[in-house]
């Protein structure tokens, strides 16, 4: 049996204190000095333990923001003199869709390699937009997977990047007739991809380099910008090229695996000469989710060109490009695996999305709704501390000091957070009774959504929806 | 009529463990404060207190405040302390407590429930959450005034009948239409569940062992303790089986369906793994699913197994709620269950992880109406106990799910909400609850006793029978179990036009930092 697919983690410390939920308040003038009750010493989590050594250092205690909000020291303070508000700077981080909590629980799994878990229920809205208007599926009692997410046997979560035949020829005596054609596999439906911003310092591109080599995935980078010093990771590069740049990457090109070409008409004419580049090569096209492309039908025909890979790319909050009323990547994606299952093709060609990829539970929605994996590019950026505070656009400082991370750090921290995301990819397909990552590709009959519950089970007690849906 | 009255349990004013009690509102007292005691003569809620022998008034007792509505009084202390010593303002703390579900007035709601047995006086939004859906969308109809009826909550019936097929075995049934959730022996402080225990009894309810279990504490309360069955196996015994009136197979649970059960190395103390019959500091697995259990048949037999060990024993199958849960709980008909108890993805009291809480399987709101309407068409309703559970938070979650279809609840979170729990969520991590509550850890489970406990769940649900009462009479119903499937009572919000849904009660809709 060979040996299982496995991302070793391990506890990596921030550099920097996370940005807290909570700011503990403590109106000292009122606090009686001696008490021997104080509720410091109690804390069951010694929050207050390592306090003097930061006022020592004129520093923020620690405390302000390590609350795990037990409420004991605010209600059992003899003199009432402890209370605590949100932290302001915790409310400022990230937006509306890279939220704090989206954040911080990234924070969390970078740190620790571990699933985010918590007890007392759901916390969240009842349901919400894009993504979470779905809901994924569970096997009651019959299903093929048994104990999956307690290692006792595998779920395989391996995809290809690689195009596959239509169909296989056999010769009279039962060996295979039909050309053998090159496999490209990596064993997670995730890759990653330079971020469009932030300190991408040669420190912060090795330390993503190096994770992605650890873990066997591979990277989007710019051709332009893969610097010599990035010549050892030459396999798990994917140099993004145009039609019109191509010819000038052709050493770069001949020691990668694969080459992405932006899309624009007439693309598909430069497949051939890549291909002439470096036997073997595959081939990924990058193709923007502009409201002005009819993405779905370019993509049936990029696919019948021959291209190995059809990489979508909407905007960081998984939204169409360039559109006053943009529609979220799950129905995108939707709309261009079903125009490729229509066409006969979809078997042939893999689909990766880029854009909105915000936490572990978005890479199985996104495969569910007709992706074979995702490309990811801000989780990895915010393993390593990022804040999302764009002041590095603006030529500011970076509060994480970003640019001087060291790569072995730093890659240990994107390994985690790939672990964590496994892990709980694992778990929903465990769920689902699903053995294997590639048999979830558009299988919507293992979700539930949103609209089709409500009308399945609303409509019949209370009539016609009145509100808009999202 | 007046056995049922009997049968109703004393309420007690039972006070918070904790010196500092949160209220929605703060009531600060400043020095100029002279002592002279008008507040505490004036104030009808008890939020200010002078006794004779001493020279200052206590702290105010802010949550009893019922802060700026009483302006219109004549007792409003703010305006009428001689000395303007007194102040009030709304309480900040309120923006760091909650979340979408359980938002900080539910809270406070239950905690003020759960103290005096009396729904609370201070005005606080206690049966909506802030989730924009499900129990959150959904009201009671305007009622027709002319088919209120004028009988005391004494004369309701609010019981509920746990076996419905005519099988010989014994006609159980409950005088309230929930019963408690599964906790297990080594997630949750003993005095907690022996304290479920206690409060089942004089609620002549149910509470259950999860899957951890059955410690002796139990035995005097056995009538009213349901043993679980879960797929480790834990505690499971021939005595344990026969100890109970209700048996739970549970096939998977909503909080992380489709996962089993994970209980942390840290947990297992000396106590838990001889409970388990375990290893000290090992982490046990429950795994998913049942592995005697591939097929409906094989489920028959499990049913057919439990019932021939012991000959008085009803069965109740816990399910999550997949897409088929409708076939399922046909399934567990067919195979001799008395209960169906299905358990939707937002509930669970116990650490799970996230992304299985928010996302695997569908919220109970949706499940009730498809297992009750698929039950009836099958012919088999009135044969089945349907039971629902997984975020049900309050009394009147109960109402809209017994009119969604359901016969009655099973209640987790509350019954924890109600012994102050605050929903901080670290119930997994390092020594385990800081609240006393979801703990092994000797120093902290001596937080919160068994007496505590039982009187504050007795309270709590005492209040929600209240308005359980008060809705059974607005529509002219006696016995909650008229109310089972009445849909035509509710409306949900985005199904009615603008105009009509003006006249409901909005939802609320604030945004949270979680």
């Amino acid at each position: 049996m060979p040996a299982k697919y496995t991302i070793h983690t391990q506890q990596t410390q921030p550099r920097f204190y996370p940005v807290g939920k909570y700011a503990t308040i403590e109106f000292t003038e009122n606090c009686a000095g001696s008490c021997k009750e104080c509720v410091k010493k109690k804390c069951v989590y010694d929050i207050f333990k390592n306090n003097y050594m930061h006022m020592h250092r004129m520093e923020d205690p620690e405390y302000l923001y390590t609350c795990n909000s037990c409420f004991r020291c605010i209600q059992e303070c003899t003199k009432g003199i402890f209370s605590r508000v949100i932290n302001p700077e915790y409310r400022e981080i990230g937006d509306d869709y890279w939220t704090p909590e989206v954040l911080n629980r990234t924070w969390y799994q970078a740190h620790t390699g571990s699933i985010p878990v918590s007890g007392a229920g759901y916390r969240g809205p009842f349901s919400g937009k894009g993504f979470d208007a779905m809901w994924t599926d569970m096997s009651e009692i019959v299903r093929p997977t048994r104990d999956g997410i307690h290692g006792r046997e595998y779920i395989n979560t391996c995809i290809e990047l690689s195009r596959r035949p239509a169909q296989l020829a056999f010769h009279p005596d039962g060996s295979l007739a039909s050309e053998k054609l090159p496999i490209l596999e990596i064993p997670l439906p995730i890759l990653f991809c330079q971020p469009d911003f932030g300190i991408l310092s040669k420190n912060v591109r090795i330390s993503m380099l190096e994770a992605a080599k650890t873990i066997n995935t591979k990277m989007f980078i710019p051709a332009a910008q893969v610097t010599p010093d990035l010549a050892p990771f030459g396999r798990t590069i994917i140099p993004l090229v145009t039609k019109s740049n191509y010819p000038k990457y052709t050493g770069l090109i001949a020691g990668c695996d694969m080459v992405e070409i932006a899309y624009e008409p007439g693309v598909e004419e430069k497949f051939f000469q890549l291909r002439a580049m470096k036997k073997d090569l595959f081939i990924s096209c990058g193709l923007p989710l502009t409201a002005q492309l009819d993405y779905a039908q370019i993509a049936v025909v990029l696919a019948r060109a021959g291209v190995d890979t059809i990489h979508v790319y909407a905007d960081t909050h998984g939204r169409e490009k360039e559109s006053e009323t943009p529609r979220f990547i799950k129905e995108m994606l939707r709309d261009i695996h079903l125009a490729l299952v229509a066409d006969n093709i979809r078997q042939q060609v893999n689909l990766l999305a880029t854009g909105g990829i915000s936490m572990a539970e978005h890479v199985n929605k996104a495969i569910i709704c007709g992706a074979d994996g995702v490309a990811i590019d801000l989780p990895i950026l915010i393993a390593l501390e990022c804040r999302l505070c764009h002041r590095c656009e603006d030529g500011l400082s970076c509060p994480v000091k970003m640019e001087s991370i060291d790569p072995d750090y730093g890659s240990q921290r994107i390994v985690n957070l790939m672990g964590a995301w496994r892990n709980q990819i694992l778990e929903m397909l465990g769920a689902m009774g699903l053995r294997e990552a590639r048999r979830l590709r558009g299988e919507v009959g293992r979700s539930m959504w949103f609209e089709d519950l409500e009308e399945q089970n609303f409509g019949p007690l209370f009539g016609k929806r009145k509100t808009d849906i999202g | 009529m007046q056995q049922l009255q009997k049968q109703l349990p004393e309420t007690i004013e039972t006070p918070s463990r904790f010196r500092n009690t949160i209220g929605k509102y703060m009531v600060k007292r400043n020095s100029n404060c002279s002592a002279c005691g008008q507040c505490a003569e004036l104030c009808p809620h008890g939020v200010h207190r002078k006794p004779e022998n001493h020279s200052l008034p206590f702290r105010p007792v802010e949550h009893n405040c019922i802060g700026f509505s009483c302006k219109k009084t004549d007792h409003f202390c703010i305006d009428a302390c001689p000395e303007k010593a007194l102040t009030l303002k709304k309480n900040p703390l309120l923006d760091t407590m909650g979340d979408y579900r359980w938002t900080p007035e539910m809270l406070l709601g239950h905690f003020a429930m759960a103290e005096t047995g009396h729904l609370p006086h201070v005005p606080l939004e206690y049966n909506l959450g802030n989730s924009g859906g499900g129990f959150d969308k959904i009201r009671f109809v305007h009622p027709d005034p002319g088919a209120a009826i004028d009988i005391r909550d004494e004369e309701m019936d609010t019981s509920i009948e746990l076996n419905k097929t005519g099988d010989g075995r014994p006609e159980r049934r409950i005088s309230i239409p929930c019963y408690g959730g599964g906790m297990s022996y080594g997630s949750t402080a003993l005095s907690v569940i022996v304290g479920r225990a206690r409060a089942a009894r004089r609620l002549n309810s149910l509470t259950c062992t999860g899957e951890g279990g059955y410690p002796p504490e139990f035995l005097p309360y056995k009538e009213h303790v349901i043993t679980q069955v879960a797929t480790g196996l834990f505690g499971v015994r021939e005595e344990t089986i026969q100890n109970c009136p209700v048996m739970e197979f549970k096939y998977a649970q909503g909080a992380k369906p489709g996962l089993g059960g994970h209980l942390l190395g840290e947990k297992v103390t000396e106590a838990v793994a001889k409970m388990r019959e375990t290893v000290v500091g090992s982490s046990l697995f429950s795994p998913f699913p049942f592995h005697s259990v591939y097929s409906v048949e094989d489920h028959k037999k499990h049913v057919d197994w439990m019932k021939e060990i012991n000959t008085n024993v009803l069965c109740s199958i816990k399910v999550a709620t997949p897409t088929d849960v409708d076939m399922v709980a046909v399934g567990a008909y067919y195979a001799g269950a008395h209960i169906i108890h299905i358990d939707g993805s937002y509930g669970g009291t116990g650490a799970a992880p996230d992304i299985a809480k928010k996302n695997i399987a569908m919220p109970i709101e949706y499940a009730i109406p498809k297992v009750h309407g698929f039950l009836t068409e099958e012919g088999v309703r009135d044969k089945i106990t349907l039971i629902a559970s997984g975020g049900i938070r309050n009394g009147m979650d109960v109402a809209k799910a017994i009119a969604l279809g359901a016969d009655g609840c099973v209640i987790g979170t509350a019954d924890l909400v109600a012994v102050e729990c605050v929903r901080c969520g670290n119930c997994e991590s390092g020594r385990g609850c800081a609240r006393g509550i979801a703990t092994t850890d000797p120093e902290l489970g001596g937080m919160v006793e068994e007496a505590w406990v039982e009187q504050r769940l007795v309270n709590m649900y005492m209040a929600w029978r209240k308005q359980w009462c008060d809705i059974l009479r607005t529509y002219g119903l006696k016995s909650i179990k008229e109310l089972r499937g009445r849909s035509d009572l509710l409306v949900h919000l985005d199904y009615l036009e603008a105009e009509q849904r003006q006249t409901y009660q909005p939802a609320p809709d604030y945004k949270m930092v979680l």
